[in-house]
């Protein structure tokens, strides 16, 4: 599940609606389906914690970061934590509902991946 | 060669804006003509009165509760039924022009199809689900949309982007900085979510709409048979029609709504005999519904305010009637008329002032629930013209449609076929329908149950923010048509309480599986 996330230019592979990006230095401007574009600064990725952390830089949102925590809980399984927090609120809303998707798509591929029913 | 169906909705539109239905504030003789040839509603009804629960149920038959698209922000689930795939197999060409809102309009990712479909190629992008035989998407073989303003990511908003960029910051912002709907007044008035917009008409989505429906139309051969959907954003707010045409109803000669109490101490009276989130709403203390702006407070609207408004909202009806008109001209320039069934109607009504309030929310009385439909049957049936005085729902309007196509009526689908006339309705048992209501948004959960039969308005409040369950409204139609006297708690009324529970007990319990809860992504 790790190797999913970990690096920054593989988000279009696994949040729904990220169409495409560019990722230069810590920096990487995401572009989605509705043609909009979004920076976001790559804060943390840790491959010893299994942690990825990243904030949203661009307006309207005033407030964003993102942390996808990867935790292995036995040899073929594991838990992956995606929280977001985001101002304004309905930022939060927004950007909840497309962390939950992918959240749905990592563990699908994971599971592809592993070539079972597990996470 | 069979009929074909043209269907015809706005959004937020009231009862009363139609001349047939006794409007006079708006003239609107297009749909004043089609209820003269064909059967006209006195008493339909949404199964909600927000526009993603209620244009679910136009499309699937079913009522919320069952199609799982409970509040808006909530997409329909995209293997939910849907009747335009009925007819897409029974050999119709299928189109949706105009305001959809099966999924949500807040969609910063382009996750839903309804969204992405303008960025990312017309009509035909093949999205995750698409099997080559639902259409595009939904049973819908064409899919141009429109939403309330030009920004956003759907059609008519990159067609004016890109085709007048000038007179895009002519348009109400519907939304403020944080995200919120628009709280900013203008007009004359300072009234919310108004602004003189100085755009051409032809450029405004009204005419869009009616120009892209033509378009299609013409695309179509003869002997097709087709069914397109029409689907205007107005007269829903933001109040900001062409300023060319605001002169047609001059604000300051509009008469205050019959259900506006002219003075607070009235209106407090009114309100606090009701549901306590009534009166909670007016001060400025709730809000439970995104769309009502947050920081508005109705108990400072202004009886000009509410004039003005019904001035523009009436300018908004007239251009929609007249865009109509054209797409009518079109099809009987086709030769088709004797074979097109036209259905007219909305997805719920508007405040425009009554008891002292605008916009809309989980308030069931007739401002929201009563709403204009007009069926006229295709001329070759022959119907006989009539007025149909018993209730009846937007959950109905799927079966009408596959009866009209000569198919049969799907198991999923929840809503008997329309009646043609009382007669028809009373043999049917047409004698009552239910709106829901459920909303979870920041903290505030709302839920609410609405039975009406033909004599009463019957609600409960389900435990939530604002309500412990036992809270209600009961309203006699006869003898109290503005709904201003609950009954909820009379005595008097104690056996009429009684059966409409019960009535509302089954349709809680109505047969038939229901699809999950789905998930909330988004406000609106």
């Amino acid at each position: 599940m790790w190797d999913i996330v970990r690096r920054p230019e593989s988000i279009p592979d696994w949040f729904p609606g990220i169409v495409s990006c560019t990722v230069n230095g810590r920096t990487r401007v995401i572009r989605t389906a509705t043609g909009l574009e979004f920076s976001e600064e790559i804060l943390t990725i840790d491959p010893l914690l299994h942690r990825f952390v990243y904030r949203v830089t661009s307006h309207p949102i005033q407030f964003h970061l993102g942390v996808i925590d990867v935790i292995a809980i036995a040899p073929r399984d594991c838990l992956c934590i995606y929280s977001t927090t985001a101002e304004p609120d309905v930022f939060a809303l927004l950007i909840g509902g497309g962390t939950a998707a992918a959240v749905d798509e990592i563990k699908r591929q994971a599971e592809v991946k592993e070539g079972n029913g597990n996470g | 060669m069979g009929r074909k169906i043209l269907f015809i909705t706005t959004d937020q539109q009231r009862y009363d804006t139609v001349g047939a239905n006794g409007g006079t504030l708006s003239r609107t003789p297009v749909l004043d003509r089609l209820a003269a040839e064909g059967i006209r509603y006195e008493r339909c009804q949404p199964t909600s009165v927000v526009c993603m629960p209620s244009r679910a149920s136009m499309l699937t038959g079913q009522f919320p509760s069952t199609h799982g698209a409970w509040m808006n922000g909530v997409a329909l689930a995209i293997d939910a039924p849907s009747v335009a795939e009925n007819l897409k197999d029974a050999g119709y060409a299928t189109a949706l022009i105009g305001k959809a809102h099966f999924e949500p309009f807040m969609d910063v990712f382009g996750r839903f199809a309804e969204n992405s479909l303008a960025s990312l190629g017309v009509p035909t992008v093949e999205q995750p689900w698409f099997d080559g035989r639902r259409g595009v998407h939904r049973g819908f073989d064409y899919l141009e949309f429109a939403t309330h303003g030009v920004m956003g990511p759907l059609h008519y908003a990159k067609w004016i982007g890109a085709q007048h960029p000038e007179v895009v910051k002519n348009f109400y912002e519907v939304v403020d900085h944080d995200y919120n709907v628009n709280a900013a007044g203008g007009g004359d008035t300072g009234a919310p979510q108004v602004k003189f917009n100085d755009v051409p008409r032809e450029w405004y989505h009204t005419d869009w709409v009616a120009d892209r429906t033509i378009a299609w139309l013409d695309a179509q051969s003869d002997d097709r048979d087709w069914f397109c959907w029409m689907s205007f954003p107005d007269p829903h707010h933001p109040w900001d029609p062409p300023i060319s045409e605001i002169g047609r109803v001059p604000w300051r000669e509009v008469p205050l709504p019959a259900n506006y109490p002219t003075t607070a101490s009235q209106r407090e009276a009114i309100l606090d005999d009701k549901a306590r989130h009534w009166r909670a709403w007016y001060d400025g203390r709730l809000v439970s519904n995104y769309e009502a702006p947050a920081k508005w407070i109705p108990a400072k609207m202004t009886a000009d305010q509410v004039r003005e408004v019904n001035a523009l909202n009436a300018v908004e009806v007239e251009l929609i009637d007249e865009a109509i008109g054209r797409v009518l001209r079109t099809i009987d320039h086709r030769g088709w008329h004797d074979d097109v069934d036209v259905i007219f109607t909305t997805d719920h009504g508007e405040f425009q002032g009554d008891f002292g309030l605008l916009f809309k929310g989980p308030y069931h009385v007739d401002s929201l629930l009563r709403l204009p439909l007009i069926w006229r049957p295709a001329p070759s049936t022959a119907t006989v013209p009539s007025v149909v005085s018993a209730p009846v729902s937007l959950v109905s309007l799927a079966a009408t449609f596959l009866q009209v196509a000569g198919q049969p009526t799907p198991a999923w689908v929840e809503g008997a076929a329309l009646p043609v006339d009382d007669a028809d309705a009373m043999n049917r048992s047409f004698d009552a329908t239910a709106t829901e209501w459920d909303s979870v948004l920041f903290g505030v959960d709302v839920h609410v149950r609405t039975v009406v039969t033909k004599k009463h308005l019957y609600t409960e409040y389900r435990p939530g923010t604002m309500h412990t369950g036992t809270e209600g409204e009961l309203y006699d139609l006869d003898d109290d048509p503005l709904q201003r006297i609950n009954r909820f708690d009379d005595p008097a009324y104690a056996s009429v309480k009684a059966e409409l529970a019960e009535r509302l007990a089954a349709h809680e319990r109505r047969p038939g599986e229901r699809a999950a809860p789905g998930v909330l992504t988004a406000p609106v």
